[in-house]
């Protein structure tokens, strides 16, 4: 009998969705290994396979629930900023350190080439392995790191050079030195200034838009999130293990990312983004390159647009597109009001 | 009794700010409430006071800190803190601050604005401002009606024009007993439209906060209020307008992290919860147990979060100092400073 066969690291994580893909990849493996230990040629075979599990794909990914967005959204293999930062720019030069505590290397800041044009580069970076995760603290950044950002992109406003803002964190750290060194002022900081800075804003959600600690940096002129990144004011297993509405109850997390509709179409459709940045077909995970060149030419194409707007009615656009946001119900002036 | 009179709600919705029947009385020594000032203006003809504060608590029997009103109808109830005896009426007369050991109870938000804005002064702005429910969130327009019954108002915040020792302000607060003051669309609108009001008007802006946090039932559209609110007081403070800050128990989350700690002067209740995640959130997220009540008012102060801690019955006049110190009413009515 012949042995499992082993998957490489990039096909070894699979959703709980895509179990039917699974199956099929490793009857595809079956038979690659087969005709290479035997000479027998099963290449048709593996072809109609492969074809079957490209379809069985496309009808997998064209109705997703939200929960699957999120796992997809947190898939271990997804490109982080660090990954696109060599895949889309040119010559990344990092900095390091807000200049009062440290260093957090949760939030990545420094100055890359995008079509061989000056922009700073903020954004979450999430790690790979274990000792790189932890290194990383999980993509959950620190009021240094906040800070950090802020200061390049006082660099980047100062010397006349756009920002891009990758966002992919699960959420902003939380415990007790975070809260020491104020999370919440860092955040409250960077949100008022990137409010006001003049110069062109492009932010891009590439995975976990986790609610303050991706906001901190979320601030611009045109916001794009890929097609299986999420945007969320709290993560859903939260949401549930609060509100009674789920029962207090952590596991009902997948009723609550349906009900705070955090996946990129529906945020798109709030109008709280501009443009979802389509992915290849499985998600970023699949084919990294593609997903960049995707999100390169987005990036640049926004840029591009911006970049032509006076800085007054950039500002002023910036603060409307934030001013606008919100549903709520006035009736009609009846001089109740002054 | 004060306690049966007919509640807020029986005003019916969107009233304009409530004339207050009860006598101008000028302000005690250096400002500060004498007894007999504060009774009158909590207690005695307050119409206010007729919201009931036994019906509003039993509905939340979460709250832990509403042991005092939990004896229906009761004259006497327990310290939360210290466990001694508290004679209702003398409860109100002390601003809802245990004589004993100093606990401040939790203030609804008319009544915070009724014991420190000028008696007849308060015109409340955009009382007929709406929660909608733009997500379609199970069981969010019951909770909304459940606490509109409960409090009177519409939403968690109100504001307003009014003047505090006779210098012209803008003033809101939030009331925790609507939603934990969530802030979803309504809060964070009357907030920008408040700031922007203190701009325009050239008027300082005082604003109480409480809050649990981003309202979860908005989704992604109430973590947009963070920007919001925070770009806001960018201009705020561009058009040099002094913000003052108030943080009471509690303030945290998403309001913590957005306009209450972006305050000019940052000033606090004492023994307030101010914090960025609450115990339950992280629990669930990191998986780890806090130690409970570290993150209080006193906590922040140590932490060079806040700028001061500041009694009750020493709020009003305080703020009067600070606004001595960073503004300057315009001589004349109407005249622009140069």
């Amino acid at each position: 009998m012949m042995r499992r066969v082993r998957t490489s690291p990039k096909q070894s994580r699979w959703l709980p969705f895509e179990e039917p893909l699974q199956e099929l990849d490793e009857q595809i493996h079956a038979l690659e290994e087969f005709t290479a230990e035997r000479g027998i040629d099963r290449s048709a075979q593996v072809a109609a396979l492969r074809e079957r599990q490209r379809t069985l794909t496309q009808r997998i990914f064209s109705s997703l629930s939200p929960w699957d967005q999120v796992l997809l959204a947190r898939h271990p293999s997804r490109p982080y900023t660090l990954d696109y930062l060599r895949l889309i720019f040119d010559d990344w030069v990092e900095l390091h350190g807000d200049r009062r505590f440290g260093d957090d290397p949760a939030l990545v800041a420094g100055f890359a080439r995008l079509n061989g044009k000056p922009v700073a580069v903020v954004g979450h970076q999430k790690g790979r392995d274990t000792r790189e995760r932890v290194f990383r603290n999980f993509g959950s950044a620190r009021p240094e790191g906040y800070r950090k950002a802020l200061r390049v992109m006082h660099l980047a406003a100062k010397f006349g050079r756009p920002i891009i803002a990758l966002v992919d964190t699960p959420a902003a750290e939380s415990r007790l030195e975070a809260e020491e060194r104020g999370i919440a002022e860092s955040i409250a900081t960077n949100m008022a200034e990137m409010s006001a800075l003049p110069t062109p804003i492009v932010v891009a959600i590439i995975g976990e838009g986790g609610s303050g600690g991706a906001i901190g940096i979320a601030v611009g002129d045109w916001i794009a999130m890929q097609e299986h990144s999420i945007y969320s004011v709290i993560p859903p297993e939260g949401c549930a293990a609060i509100l009674d509405t789920f029962g207090r109850d952590a596991s009902r997390g997948p009723d609550a990312a349906a009900a705070l509709k955090v996946n990129a179409e529906s945020v798109l459709a709030l109008g709280v983004v501009d443009e979802v940045v389509p992915e290849p077909l499985g998600g970023a995970h699949r084919d990294p390159p593609a997903a960049a060149t995707a999100l390169k030419e987005a990036l640049a194409r926004s840029l591009g647009k911006l970049k032509r707007l006076s800085t007054k009615t950039l500002l002023e656009r910036r603060y409307e597109k934030f001013r606008r946001i919100g549903q709520f119900i006035e009736p009609p002036s009846v001089g109740a009001d002054s | 009794m004060w306690d049966r009179r007919p509640r807020l709600s029986s005003l019916g919705p969107g009233m304009p700010g409530p004339t207050q029947p009860w006598a101008a009385v000028p302000h005690g020594r250096n400002g500060f409430w004498s007894p007999r000032e504060a009774h009158s203006r909590l207690a005695q003809d307050n119409p206010l006071r007729g919201r009931s504060r036994t019906a509003e608590m039993g509905a939340t029997p979460t709250n832990s800190r509403a042991a005092v009103d939990e004896i229906p109808d009761g004259l006497w109830g327990k310290c939360t803190k210290c466990g001694a005896m508290l004679y209702q009426r003398e409860l109100e007369r002390d601003l809802r601050v245990c004589k004993h050991c100093g606990f401040h109870f939790r203030l609804g938000a008319r009544d915070r604005i009724a014991i420190t804005a000028d008696p007849d002064t308060f015109v409340e702005h955009d009382a007929a401002l709406a929660p909608a429910n733009p997500l379609a969130f199970p069981q969010y327009e019951e909770k909304l009606a459940r606490d509109q019954g409960k409090t009177g108002l519409l939403d968690a915040f109100i504001w307003g024009e009014c003047a505090l020792a006779g210098v012209p302000v803008a003033m809101g607060a939030s009331d925790s007993g609507f939603l934990m003051a969530s802030m979803g669309s309504v809060l964070g609108e009357k907030v920008a439209r408040a700031m922007e009001f203190a701009a325009a008007s050239r008027v300082p802006l005082i604003l109480f906060s409480a809050s649990g946090g981003a309202r979860m039932q908005e989704g992604i559209i109430s973590l947009m209020q963070m920007a919001k609110t925070a770009a806001a007081v960018h201009r705020l403070g561009e058009a040099r307008v002094p913000y003052l800050s108030v943080l009471t128990d509690p303030t945290t989350a998403g309001v913590w992290a957005s306009y209450a700690s972006l305050g000019d002067v940052i000033a606090a209740e004492p023994g307030a919860r101010v914090l960025f995640a609450g115990p339950r959130v992280i629990e669930q997220s990191l998986k780890i147990k806090l130690a409970g009540g570290a993150h209080t008012s006193e906590f922040q102060l140590e932490h060079g979060m806040v700028d001061l801690i500041v009694p009750r019955r020493e709020m009003r006049a305080t703020l009067e100092r600070l606004l001595g110190y960073l503004w300057s009413p315009p001589a004349v009515s109407g005249a622009e400073p140069p």
